[in-house]
């Protein structure tokens, strides 16, 4: 703290460096930005509905105090939104300035079509950037997110989604199995657990296509798995990608409760809130609803920790979602104080503490002040930290993810019905490829 | 049909001894003509534009002829889908009717308290089909479905319902047929009551056990009436989409996934336009082709009818 105190010496020396400075033609950098410059502004807003949208639009008015700018926003569901903004984006003329954008699905197709306006001017401009918001702070994964292959910035990293292991403490007191640390431990764990008779299994995860896509990328990465090789051609049939595969199925269909095949992940999260799956791995997103007794019937009784250890490493499959401006608003400026407020470190602070999500900015999740105020266990926090340091992009920066998710996701979940994932992913991979080459060409 | 062919054309001539007008009602046919043109044609044209295109949301355009359907026959899911199509809507056609006419037998019959039994029949059909498929979602979950449980009660083994490839499509149909059956009976019972008292009587008289009555009388009566409702019914299924989207987004993989469905991925998830409008268009033929068969099978059923009362 000692050099934090200020003399009045150290102001004027300041104060003439800083005066120096700007008649040089060089920005200062303590300054605040000119947030009521764009006062009287209007601006529009479309989000996915979910713990961000409802954390942006809760707080919003602080924004409207702070820069005397109109905010109108709507939250859509996710898949809606993203279908609602890609046709807008595409028409030239979205009705929207600012968008809430799916990084996982949509970076690479946002990217190709040049939709979001580049920031990175605005990011050095000390008149619309505060000193706090730099590009180190945010995590690696989120700048590879919002940066184009040119290195510019076209949008904010917003809130990080990693995948961890829920498990059911008392299950596995109750069976003395102690927290697996790779992927053997854990199959041999789910087997001691399920007791099909009592209709408790050993684990449960998303089998309906597309969505299993996020579960298996997990197994996928730790089995030493890259989606793409150096041509950018999709490496989804190899060794790899079969041995996740077969752990897919071995855990989907041995241990896991029936019918999961189409699970997603509120199935999924129904069957381990009832206390009938003992480990669950999913987003970091829900530990709210598994901590809250109206939804749940394991309060208290849930642990928190990271993916275990696959034959080739150990990763935590990450997604994400950032705020971007649309290339075609008259309102960048504007549009872009908004966005900086929205991943500032107050709102952030405040979707960490409720669980709804983690932000990509490193001083947020590393502020102990802040992280006292998390509302989730302890272990929890713990289980978001630590995925952070093994953290890696779980779906391929394509365009056609979505066709990827479908494809692939349809294989994985053939094999739970008994079919061989060689041959499965074989033929998903036959389909898929043109369909890779085709987008890219384009 | 071939009597008021003949008529038509001698009703558009002018009358013998009138002069020949020049027409002064099309300024009349404008308004209509605009509106037909601009809701009904130009779409159609549009779509068909675009199936002729490489049409990706967020890429430039190219005319690629005919080469969106050629896709088609090389994509097996689009095969799959159309095999999907067709069992879904065979079943979800034959089992309402049969339940129907069956109902519509019952309830046309005089008992006590008749009308609220009907009133309660149709109850189905009203409900919003969005909210019926969350309510068969969890009525099918294998653990916490009430389905199951039943079954169990009669000693029968669980069911994955629509969480098997096997068995997703019959689990569908069963909602389907739950919801659509009172439509059926609802047409059927107005066929019932148009059909005259007297051959029943005659059957009586004759010594016809129930059965027969029904083989030969009631049902020859009714058919045209089955077409009808058979029509209506096969146009639906054919496009039914809330109650598969609903409970299984085509799933488990892609074994519920019918044309309507995998259209709707292609053209909003994929963003593919052009392959999703030749999608459309020969998902459009195909229902084109549903009813016309249709149409054909009444026009003789009716033939029948008319050479048989003859």
């Amino acid at each position: 703290m000692k050099n934090h105190l200020i003399s009045r010496r150290s102001v004027l020396a300041g104060t003439a460096a800083a005066g120096a400075l700007s008649l040089t033609g060089f920005p200062a950098r303590a300054a605040e930005p000119q947030w009521k410059k764009y006062a009287g502004t209007k601006l529009e807003v479309i989000l996915a509905k979910g713990p961000r949208g409802d954390n942006f639009q809760k707080n919003i008015k602080e924004f409207t105090e702070l820069t005397g700018i109109q905010v109108e926003s709507e939250q859509i569901p996710e898949q809606q939104q993203r279908q609602k903004a890609v046709i807008e984006l595409a028409s030239g003329k979205p009705s929207f300035d600012v968008v809430h954008v799916s990084y996982h699905v949509q970076k690479r197709q946002f990217e190709k079509a040049g939709w979001l306006a580049d920031i990175s001017g605005y990011m050095k401009d000390p008149n619309l950037t505060a000193p706090d918001l730099v590009e180190s702070d945010f995590s690696a994964g989120g700048l590879q997110y919002a940066k184009n292959d040119k290195g510019q910035m076209h949008s904010l990293p917003w809130s990080v989604d990693y995948f961890i292991l829920y498990y059911n403490k008392e299950l596995f007191q109750k069976k003395g199995v102690a927290v697996p640390k790779t992927f053997d431990e854990m199959v041999a764990a789910a087997e001691k657990l399920t007791d099909a008779k009592e209709g408790t299994f050993g684990f449960v995860g998303r089998g309906l296509r597309n969505a299993n896509m996020t579960l298996w990328t997990n197994f996928f990465l730790n089995a030493g798995g890259e989606f793409l090789d150096a041509k950018g051609g999709i490496l989804t049939d190899g060794p790899e990608a079969i041995e996740a595969t077969k752990l897919y199925q071995t855990l989907l269909t041995k241990v896991a409760p029936p019918g999961v095949a189409g699970f997603n992940w509120m199935e999924s999260m129904a069957s381990f809130t009832q206390g009938r799956s003992a480990m669950w791995i999913d987003g970091v997103g829900w530990a709210p609803p598994l901590e809250d007794p109206a939804a749940s019937r394991i309060v208290g009784k849930v642990g928190y920790t990271v993916v275990p250890k696959g034959s080739k490493g150990q990763y935590s499959a990450t997604y994400g979602d950032g705020i971007g401006i649309a290339a075609a608003s008259k309102n960048k400026e504007a549009a872009y104080l908004l966005c900086q407020w929205a991943v500032s470190k107050k709102q952030g602070a405040r979707l960490l503490q409720a669980g709804g999500g983690v932000p990509f900015r490193n001083s947020i999740l590393n502020d102990p002040e802040i992280q006292s105020g998390v509302k989730m266990p302890k272990e929890w926090l713990q289980s978001v930290i630590d995925s952070a340091k093994i953290s890696k992009l779980g779906l391929p920066v394509i365009i056609p993810v979505a066709e990827f998710r479908d494809l692939v996701g349809a294989a994985l979940t053939s094999t739970l019905s008994g079919a061989d994932p060689a041959t499965e992913l074989k033929k998903a991979h036959e389909q898929f490829r043109p369909i890779l080459e085709r987008s890219e060409k384009a | 049909m071939k009597a008021i062919a003949e008529v038509t054309p001698a009703a558009a001539d002018p009358a013998p001894g009138q002069e020949w007008r020049p027409p002064t009602y099309w300024p009349f046919v404008v308004p209509a003509l605009v509106v037909v043109l601009a809701v009904i044609v130009f779409p159609w044209v549009f779509t068909i534009w675009m199936s002729l295109n490489e049409w990706k949301v967020g890429s430039p355009t190219t005319f690629v002829g005919f080469a969106n359907y050629v896709r088609m026959p090389n994509d097996p899911r689009f095969v799959e889908a159309v095999g999907h199509t067709l069992l879904y809507t065979a079943l979800s056609v034959l089992l309402p009717l049969i339940l129907g006419t069956f109902a519509a037998v019952v309830f046309h019959a005089k008992f006590p308290g008749r009308g609220f039994l009907r009133g309660v029949f149709i109850m189905p059909m009203m409900a919003t089909p969005v909210a019926i498929a969350l309510v068969w979602t969890m009525m099918f979950h294998p653990q916490l479905g009430v389905l199951n449980y039943l079954l169990s009660l009669v000693g029968l083994p669980p069911q994955l319902w629509v969480f098997h490839p096997g068995t997703v499509i019959p689990s569908l149909v069963l909602v389907e047929t739950w919801q659509w059956t009172p439509l059926v009976m609802l047409i059927v019972l107005g066929g019932l009551a148009a059909i005259p008292t007297e051959p029943y009587e005659s059957a009586q008289i004759d010594g016809a056990s129930v059965w027969q009555v029904f083989r030969y009388i009631t049902l020859p009566l009714i058919t045209p009436f089955l077409f009808i409702a058979g029509m209506i019914r096969m146009i639906d299924a054919v496009k039914s989409f809330d109650i598969i989207f609903a409970i299984t987004q085509g799933g488990p993989g892609s074994a519920s996934e019918t044309i309507n469905l995998y259209l709707y991925s292609v053209a909003f998830i994929y963003y593919d336009l052009g392959y999703g409008s030749a999608i459309a268009v020969i998902f459009f033929l195909l229902i084109v082709a549903m009813a016309a068969l249709m149409l054909h099978l009444r026009q003789r059923t009716m033939w029948t009818e008319i050479g048989s009362g003859a």
